[in-house]
């Protein structure tokens, strides 16, 4: 693709892979496991920090136990669309604190949100108070969460070699 | 476990903001840095903190292409779900599954190169997976808003 894009060795995929299952590991730790010295390791991980491979640390938290029992996928497609609209319902949508992500989408759907609340009821209050009186929405849909798996994706492991 | 207010206060920062240094964290949780580290042992000894892993920003390894795909399964086989789950684990450009109560049975994040990668993908990897009644493809734009924040 473009020439900003990073090459990566196949120790620095071992090392995203590392970092991937357990983010909190050093650069002492990464080197033993890698045959690196922690120098080396360090360099390695200040790189692909510098060139955005990196992007923070991601805190998976039990959310039943904390007392939120639901999360929600909702398909949102506006009801009147312009860079207004647009704007006015990123800026409200972001502000409700129910609401974990949102992505500008295209297809069927303008835009995806998740949902966190502590149960069916709560959800349906942030629904309909908080989603349904956004500005612009128009037709929502909504799907449970049921279960999540996070992959490794495109690395170390062969990607998929497209037929001309 | 028993979860108290200290510790609600702690993940409350911590989620909204991940990246915090540990002192940092402390001072504006108002608890001590000892305390902190003793909290967070016991959340995570007792199975509240899962895990803390790295984010990979895959635009940055080139991978410009992100869909979400949106499956409805044939659900006349009581296997489907967890064969096409197995299936779609082998797809290396899948990055993340999700199941679901609803019109959509399952979900699969998808990153690809470019278009002319995702279409092969699409047409060699994704639409051989088994059990398929439907699918639709939602292209994401842009994230607007990310985060494992509670309102605890």
């Amino acid at each position: 693709m473009t020439g900003s894009v990073i090459d990566l060795d196949d120790t620095d995929r071992a090392i995203l892979r590392a970092l991937v299952a357990d983010g909190t590991l050093s650069a002492g730790e990464l080197g033993r496991r890698l045959g690196l010295s922690q120098p080396s390791a360090w360099r390695r991980v200040k790189r692909l920090e510098e060139a955005g491979v990196l992007a923070g640390l991601r805190v998976e938290v039990d959310r039943e136990a904390l007392g939120f029992g639901v999360t929600v996928f909702l398909g949102v497609k506006l009801a009147t669309k312009g860079r207004v609209s647009l704007e006015d319902f990123e800026r409200a949508v972001q502000a409700i604190p129910e609401v974990q992500v949102v992505q500008h989408v295209l297809g069927l759907f303008d835009y995806r949100l998740r949902v966190v609340a502590r149960d069916l009821a709560d959800f349906e209050r942030v629904l309909r108070r908080r989603i349904m009186t956004l500005p612009g929405v128009g037709n929502v849909e909504a799907n449970v969460l049921l279960t999540e798996e996070r992959r490794p994706g495109p690395m170390g492991v062969a990607e998929s070699v497209v037929k001309a | 476990m028993q979860i108290d207010e200290t510790d609600r206060r702690i993940l409350r920062h911590w989620l909204a903001e991940p990246g915090l240094e540990r002192a940092a964290l402390a001072e504006r949780a108002g608890v001590t840095p000892a305390t902190l580290w003793r909290r967070l042992d016991r959340l995570r000894e007792g199975g509240v903190i899962r895990a803390e892993t790295a984010v990979i920003n895959w635009r940055a390894l080139g991978y410009a292409v992100e869909v979400s795909l949106r499956f409805t399964l044939d659900k006349t086989n009581p296997r489907a779900f967890d064969e096409f789950i197995v299936a779609a684990r082998d797809v290396p450009e899948v990055i993340a599954i999700e199941t679901f109560l609803g019109r959509v049975d399952v979900r699969l994040n998808v990153i690809a190169r470019d278009m002319g990668h995702w279409t092969g993908i699409y047409r060699d990897r994704i639409l051989t997976l088994p059990h398929i009644a439907e699918v639709e493809a939602l292209m994401l734009v842009s994230t607007i808003k990310e985060t494992a924040g509670l309102a605890l």
